[in-house]
């Protein structure tokens, strides 16, 4: 009863933050309601008994990954007006995807209401921390391994761009091209890209 | 009788609610006199009496403050962007008291029968703990909490519309993402020694353990983590986000009378937090070595003498705080930055390495 009227407390905050994160025109906005999502998300994975990502979804999400785009939001000053023009032409193809959503999530509903009714077994702790590292590392560890890969991945590109930004002096196959092309324009470039 | 089952279900909100107001009240006196004991030990340490105008020895000074702080005149800037502007305190002090759940205030008493409640209250009950929930990833709720709080501080900057709040939001974030990282890895050593992410459960291990306080084994994690505490506090060394000489008073310069209040108690909130973390963490928590020779453990007495341990320990980091406060001059930013990720990170995870071989050849 309680947690029934819980869930729909921070469902519906959820959507409500998720509505004001589409329709807000200030960028910065947006992003404070992405936040809100995140949290009531967490608070709804408390419930499904799964403190652990809970706790780590508000510490990537909200607390690293979300800061650091509002720093950007801030650094940048971003107008509204350019955003608008844009979205106009995609009006299409976000309502096509809505669709295909909606279907989904229709699905899924019609799914859970056909399958057999069974009560879940109280004792096992999947959600428990302890239950989570066992599993990562034995039962996925491939899984891991490769999502371990990307994300090295991941950090040597972000150092290659940022020293390329800074150091344009080093050597890297990225400068001789700046060397070949002009340089005003190469930066203009760049700058769009940001 | 018709108001027993009422009585029953609503029982345990109750006991909750009783919980967390006690826990409330405490922590906000301690904070309320954290402030007054800062003026006074910086004014010994200049040379000065500091406060003793209100009350003797000044002991009222924290109310005066508040009350000063309520009936201060309430400027917003005109250009100021309202809803966030207002946002930002609250999101401040909020994340910088929720943290207070998890703590472990001292251990559980299991000696008292409560069958003398009415209506069959007692029943079943065997333990009071000494925290208000216990779960099962309260390191990672400490942190995560914390870790929202940085909104509360760069959104401040952002909203009030000023080069000098805008400077110190973006110096704050800054910074604070950077030994946020720190902090995190210093954590997983002691982590690794316990084999648990609860509070209560750390502090378990560490009376187990050979050395009794993990400070000795995680000695390089303890200085890490107290360094990265006081950078993610803007304490000196490290309080660039309101560097005086350069940004005014940083992110909250425009603001003023209770709303500058809320972000002058989320420090100290935030302080008393770092301290929580460091005791339970590296220094046993409320655990006295000894203790149980004297007090059967579960007994009141036990109970009293390890929660009054565990405050003392943390009146000890405050003391810390204000000592290295009165004797440290500030960091330039640059200096920070690369203190903070060239050689405080650098050392963390060499501390998570060594860690996990040792506890790797250890268990065996």
């Amino acid at each position: 009863m309680a947690s029934t009227a819980l869930f729909f407390l921070f469902a519906g905050f959820a959507i409500m933050c998720a509505i004001s994160m589409v329709y807000h025109k200030n960028p910065l906005y947006s992003a404070i309601s992405l936040v809100g999502v995140f949290i009531s998300l967490s608070c709804i994975y408390v419930m499904l008994a799964a403190p652990f990502i809970a706790a780590v979804q508000i510490l990537i999400y909200a607390g690293a990954i979300m800061v650091l785009v509002v720093f950007v939001i801030m650094l940048l000053n971003l107008d509204d007006q350019g955003t608008k023009n844009r979205l106009r032409y995609l009006w299409a193809l976000g309502g096509g995807l809505g669709v295909v959503l909606l279907v989904q999530t229709l699905f899924i509903f019609y799914a859970v209401m056909k399958a057999p009714q069974q009560a879940s077994d109280q004792s096992v702790s999947v959600g428990k921390t302890l239950s989570i590292g066992q599993s990562m590392y034995t039962v996925y560890l491939l899984p891991v391994e490769i999502v371990g890969v990307l994300l090295l991945m991941a950090i040597i590109g972000a150092v290659i761009l940022a020293r390329r930004l800074s150091q344009p002096q080093l050597e890297l196959v990225v400068d001789q091209e700046l060397d070949r092309r002009n340089e005003t324009e190469l930066e203009n470039e760049y700058r769009v890209e940001l | 009788m018709l108001m027993e089952p009422v009585i029953k279900t609503a029982f345990p909100f109750v006991v909750t609610a009783v919980a967390v107001l006690i826990a409330f009240q405490m922590v906000l006196m301690i904070v309320a006199y954290t402030v007054l004991a800062e003026r006074k030990v910086l004014g010994w340490i200049q040379g000065r009496i500091g406060p003793n105008r209100v009350g003797p020895w000044g002991v009222l000074q924290p109310f005066a403050d508040l009350l000063k702080f309520i009936f201060k005149e309430d400027l917003v800037p005109d250009k100021s962007t309202k809803f966030i502007y207002f946002l930002a305190p609250m999101v401040a002090l909020v994340c910088a008291l929720m943290p207070m759940v998890v703590y472990p205030f001292g251990p559980a008493i299991t000696s008292v029968d409560w069958s003398f409640l009415p209506y069959g209250l007692g029943e079943g009950i065997r333990t009071l703990p000494l925290t208000i929930a216990q779960i099962d990833v309260g390191v990672l709720f400490v942190l995560g909490i914390t870790s929202v709080g940085v909104y509360g501080i760069a959104l401040a900057g952002w909203s009030s519309n000023s080069k000098y709040s805008l400077m110190g939001g973006l110096r704050s974030s800054a910074q604070m993402i950077s030994y946020e990282l720190a902090l995190g890895a210093s954590v997983i050593g002691v982590v690794m020694l316990a084999g648990t992410l609860d509070l209560g459960g750390i502090i378990y291990a560490q009376q187990t353990s050979t050395f009794r306080w993990f400070i000795i084994p995680q000695f390089v994690g303890f200085i890490v983590f107290l360094i990265a505490a006081f950078a993610e506090t803007n304490r000196v060394p490290f309080d660039l986000p309101e560097a005086e000489t350069e940004l005014v008073a940083g992110f909250h310069t425009e603001y003023s009378a209770l709303k500058f209040a809320l972000f002058f108690m989320a420090e100290y909130v935030n302080m008393f937090t770092v301290s929580v973390m460091c005791t339970v963490l590296f220094l046993g928590g409320w655990y006295v070595p000894g203790l149980s020779h004297i007090f059967e453990p579960g007994t009141i007495p036990y109970a009293l003498v390890s929660h009054f341990a565990f405050i003392g320990k943390i009146c000890a980091f405050l003391f810390f705080y204000i000592w290295v406060r009165g004797t440290l001059p500030r960091f330039r930013f640059d200096q920070l930055m690369n203190f903070g990720w060239k050689f405080l990170l650098p050392v963390a995870l060499a501390n998570v390495i060594v860690t996990t071989v040792v506890v790797f050849f250890l268990n065996r």
